[in-house]
């Protein structure tokens, strides 16, 4: 069954009403998600929406509608309603809107998926959280939670370009945290991610994260922090992990090369960027080892896609080569304002909510060396992974992170655990301090990017592999 | 009977009918129509609306339970989810935290009669929430000006199988927008329960004074600073109280800081949850939560003592309490919130002679008795260090400010602050809270707060524009 009738229907109903371009989106999205705490399953939901977003240009102003009724006659109508939205646009007018080519326009895609999640039963999903979240409890967390999602999305889009594009995309992750509870602190430890790990694959990705295998050192190292040394403050080397840089990469350089946020489009929300498009293809963003792609076509990765919410293609692209700023995230609209021949990076959370300009996976190309290696070439410094809090100003230049464990490096080595790491910088600066990068990479899930009004959760995903850092900034306290 | 009323119902028939008559059951229906009319650049670039009608189940049979939703609410879609929602039940393991349904009982006496949202609101059409862009733009007298209009109109009934039957409607407009001048911006925002309540013209000139006041910022190094929070700065201490320190399950599993009859607040701090409206304002939520519970006002902290966390019937049972009516789709996992703080305001008289210069109105008397601190408008991308002592870092933004002797001398590039909240709140560190509540809409999801400006002893810079 597919939903093109009713997309096509909303779409000549848009241009019937005025509208010079239009797009329809229908979406059916299943999910599923369960949470357990210390040995007990906590909450099982599943969730189905369905419905569809009409987007209509009238003008140089945007209008958009969406419904959770699938006839034709409501896609007709939900048409008509963008324009007159689209219309009203413009009676506060901005310069004239047009958009760059979205290439090809009839296709299908479907996400690679081993084991379908939905089709692995309740009692065996139930039972990996429970195991998990029991294993942590056992060896002295006080507070052991464990989750998993999923999300099973198909997608049917015509635009008034051309295109007829259905797409089958399947994602699901999950995590285990531990947390001991102190003389007024609490201390956590998550594996294998805060949030857990995430992809745009089958429960493959879960089987290989082996949550009850890891979860009793999770709670073992939790419980150790509670009495180990704070973090020392000062300026020191600095040795990320992988799953902390992913975070680094999503908040200092995947926001800030969006371009909406460049055009001043979320200025009052989300923010802007640093970047001046002044000094694309000049500025130097980063070390030469810095090397930043933006790359749907990532295979298994969070932000994996067959065709963004406007169409165009999925395409790997460079954001930073060799440590210079050479693109952006782009979607048509934005792409055309700014002079710029691609898009590719827009899409929405929902059919109830507009395509905006959305990270994909934005990640960074591998370095030549090993965390192995990095350690031991550091005499002085100090080790953080594992995200616990994170925080940059609307411009994203400005940035503390606070990890979940560090550890001091002493002569190449790695020494006593940290408590409360935490480590703050200008990213420019930040980056043009990567001194070394190791090889090893993991496609980070980020499945809770929130964006736009009324508000978006994004999933997006961020190839990384543990670097260093120089003359950084650590140890920032209350 | 409403139509969400009835589809509720047809729902706890169709459990009955397929899980039989043991089994316990309860539904949500909403019907959400919000509308967002979004600028920057001084013009309209986003404008969108959705009508949405949704529904939500909860199942408890044979000791296990499941949680489903749909937007499909034809007959087949309502029967195919409480199959589906059965199903899943029937292989989900033992549920042995199920605290049992809300029992019948009439909504609080002083809900908001049915029908008594502002229809205007909930019809509004893209017209009426542009041209309070265009007002905004206008005051803003040629600055570049970005932000939103908001209509929102919700009509939603709960059913369960215990007997429990209510309903209710709201309607509430918001409007959030900063001009810039020269890199700096200056914010104005107001919630309402009436889109005829929005000027966005007062807003404009609002946010225009405090940019053009913001120009050519000093960078000041890092330390302690006594502090004038504007009310959007103080919302930000409401949302992270509520998220973390209010919270019935961050407090029954003993990661909040609250302590029940403890005085953990300076006496002139009085916070209250008012999800059924006060001051002669409506509500703009609902006046039952989703497992049904009827909402009420709730004082947490009276006179700096904290009396009552917020719980939906999970947390409740855990802690052996009673629900406060804080059930949401999330309860469960992320536990219960409040999303109506009040902040009580004090009588600090105003010395101003109103207007829309650059400083709040109920922040001008305390920044006449600051012989050094800092003016901040609002506080940005706050994240938690520790959920217990509720250390947060984040930014300041849209306008700060150097006070000295009790004259605002310069203004302040952004600075980045590491602090926990309830100690910044503590016993003799609050030295003055304003006249005037402001009701602002959160800038994520729906909440509101009703927030004063606040003058404070000490707030924790730990960076500034230089890192």
């Amino acid at each position: 069954m597919t939903h093109f009738d009713e997309a096509g229907a909303a779409v000549q109903a848009a241009l019937d009403a005025g509208a010079r371009y239009a797009d329809a989106r229908v979406m059916v999205r299943r999910t599923e998600a369960m949470s357990a705490r210390d040995g007990d399953v906590e909450d099982i939901s599943f969730d189905e929406s369905a419905g569809i977003g009409v987007r209509a240009l009238v003008g140089s102003g945007w209008g958009f509608y969406a419904v959770p009724d699938l006839s034709e006659p409501a896609a007709r109508a939900a048409g008509r309603r963008a324009a007159q939205i689209a219309a009203a646009s413009a009676s506060v007018a901005g310069r004239p809107a047009d958009l760059v080519p979205a290439g090809a326009g009839v296709a299908s895609w479907a996400s690679d998926c081993l084991i379908d999640p939905l089709g692995v039963s309740l009692a065996t999903k139930g039972d990996l959280l429970v195991r998990a979240t029991a294993a942590a409890k056992e060896a002295g967390a006080d507070l052991a939670e464990a989750n998993y999602s999923i999300w099973d999305t198909r997608k049917w889009f015509v635009s008034s370009d051309g295109h007829r594009i259905d797409q089958h995309i399947r994602e699901c992750g999950a995590g285990v945290t531990a947390s001991a509870f102190g003389d007024g602190e609490i201390q956590r430890r998550s594996w294998p991610s805060f949030r857990g790990q995430f992809g745009t694959r089958g429960w493959e990705t879960v089987e290989e994260l082996d949550l009850v295998g890891n979860a009793p050192r999770m709670a073992e190292e939790a419980r150790a922090l509670l009495t180990a040394p704070l973090c020392p403050s000062g300026e020191t080397t600095l040795v990320l992990g992988g799953e902390q840089l992913a975070l680094q990469i999503h908040e200092s350089v995947g926001h800030a090369i969006e371009l909406d946020r460049i055009l001043g489009w979320e200025a009052a929300f989300a923010g802007t960027s640093w970047l001046d498009l002044d000094a694309l293809g000049s500025l130097r963003y980063g070390s030469d080892l810095m090397n930043i792609t933006i790359d749907p076509t990532f295979p298994g990765a969070l932000g994996s896609f067959g065709f963004d919410d406007e169409g165009t293609p999925a395409a790997k692209r460079y954001a930073v080569r060799d440590g210079i700023w050479v693109g952006v995230l782009a979607g048509r609209d934005s792409a055309a304002v700014a002079g710029l021949d691609y898009a590719g990076s827009v899409r929405s959370d929902g059919w109830s909510r507009l395509p905006m300009v959305r990270m994909t996976n934005v990640g960074l190309e591998p370095g030549p060396h090993t965390l192995d290696e990095i350690i031991a070439a550091t005499d002085d410094g100090v080790f953080m992974d594992v995200n616990r809090s994170w925080s940059i100003d609307d411009r994203r230049l400005n940035f503390q992170f606070g990890c979940e464990i560090g550890y001091e490096i002493k002569n190449g080595k790695l020494g006593r655990m940290l408590r409360n790491p935490t480590y703050t910088g200008i990213g420019p600066k930040f980056w043009q301090s990567m001194d070394m990068l190791s090889s090893e990479t993991v496609a980070w899930g980020t499945p809770n990017c929130g964006k736009g009004q009324p508000g978006q959760i994004g999933h997006t995903g961020h190839p990384a592999a543990p670097a260093r850092f120089t003359n950084v900034r650590v140890g920032v306290h209350g | 009977m409403s139509a969400e009323l009835r589809v509720a119902a047809r729902v706890v028939e169709l459990v009955r009918e397929l899980a039989g008559s043991s089994a316990e059951a309860e539904v949500m229906v909403r019907h959400d129509a919000e509308a967002l009319t979004r600028f920057a650049n001084s013009s309209i670039h986003q404008n969108v609306a959705s009508a949405t009608t949704g529904v939500r189940l909860r199942l408890h049979a044979e000791g296990r339970t499941t949680g489903g939703s749909t937007t499909v609410v034809d007959a087949d879609g309502l029967r195919a989810l409480v199959e589906r929602t059965l199903a899943a039940a029937r292989v989900s393991p033992v549920d042995a935290a199920w605290p049992g349904l809300a029992p019948p009982a009439g909504l609080h006496p002083s809900s908001p009669e049915v029908g008594s949202f502002d229809e205007m609101t909930a019809r509004a059409d893209p017209a009426l929430r542009a041209a309070r862009v265009r007002d905004f733009v206008d005051a803003a007298g040629g600055l570049e000006t970005a932000g939103y209009c908001r209509t929102v109109y919700v009509s939603a009934a709960f059913a369960n199988t215990a007997g429990q039957a209510v309903e209710g409607r709201s309607a509430e407009a918001a409007m959030d927008g900063i001009a810039r001048l020269d890199g700096a911006d200056g914010v104005a925002r107001l919630a309402a329960s009436r889109l005829s309540a929005i000027d966005g013209a007062q807003l404009g000139a609002r946010a225009a004074a405090k940019a053009r006041a913001a120009g050519t910022p000093a960078e000041l190094p890092p330390g302690h600073y006594e502090v004038v929070l504007e009310p959007d700065a103080v919302k930000d201490l409401l949302e992270n109280l509520a998220t973390f320190g209010f919270n019935g399950k961050s407090w029954a599993q003993r990661q909040s800081f609250a302590e029940l009859g403890k005085q953990q607040f300076d006496p002139s701090v009085t916070i209250v949850d008012e999800p059924l409206g006060s001051r002669g304002e409506p509500a703009a939520g609902l006046p039952f939560d989703d497992e049904g519970t009827p909402r009420r006002s709730l004082v947490l902290v009276r006179d700096g003592v904290t009396r009552a966390v917020t719980h939906d019937r999970t947390s409740a049972a855990q802690a052996g309490a009673e629900s406060t009516g804080h059930a949401s789709p999330y309860s469960r996992s992320w536990g219960p919130q409040a999303g109506n703080l009040r902040l009580e305001a004090a009588g600090l008289p105003s010395s101003s002679t109103g207007g829309t210069g650059s400083v709040a109105e109920s922040a001008r008397p305390m920044v006449a008795r600051v012989a050094r601190g800092l003016l901040i408008t609002d506080l940005w991308y706050t994240r938690v260090l520790d959920p217990k002592s509720l250390v947060v870092t984040g930014l300041t933004r849209n306008g700060v400010w150097l006070i000295e002797d009790g004259e605002i001398v310069s203004a302040v590039g952004n600075l980045r602050f590491t602090q926990s909240y309830p100690q910044a709140l503590g016993p003799g560190r609050v030295l003055g809270i304003g006249a005037e509540s402001v009701l602002l809409p959160e800038s994520w999801g729906r909440a509101r707060y009703a927030a004063p400006a606040l003058h404070l002893a000490g707030w924790n810079i730990t960076g500034n524009a230089s890192g």
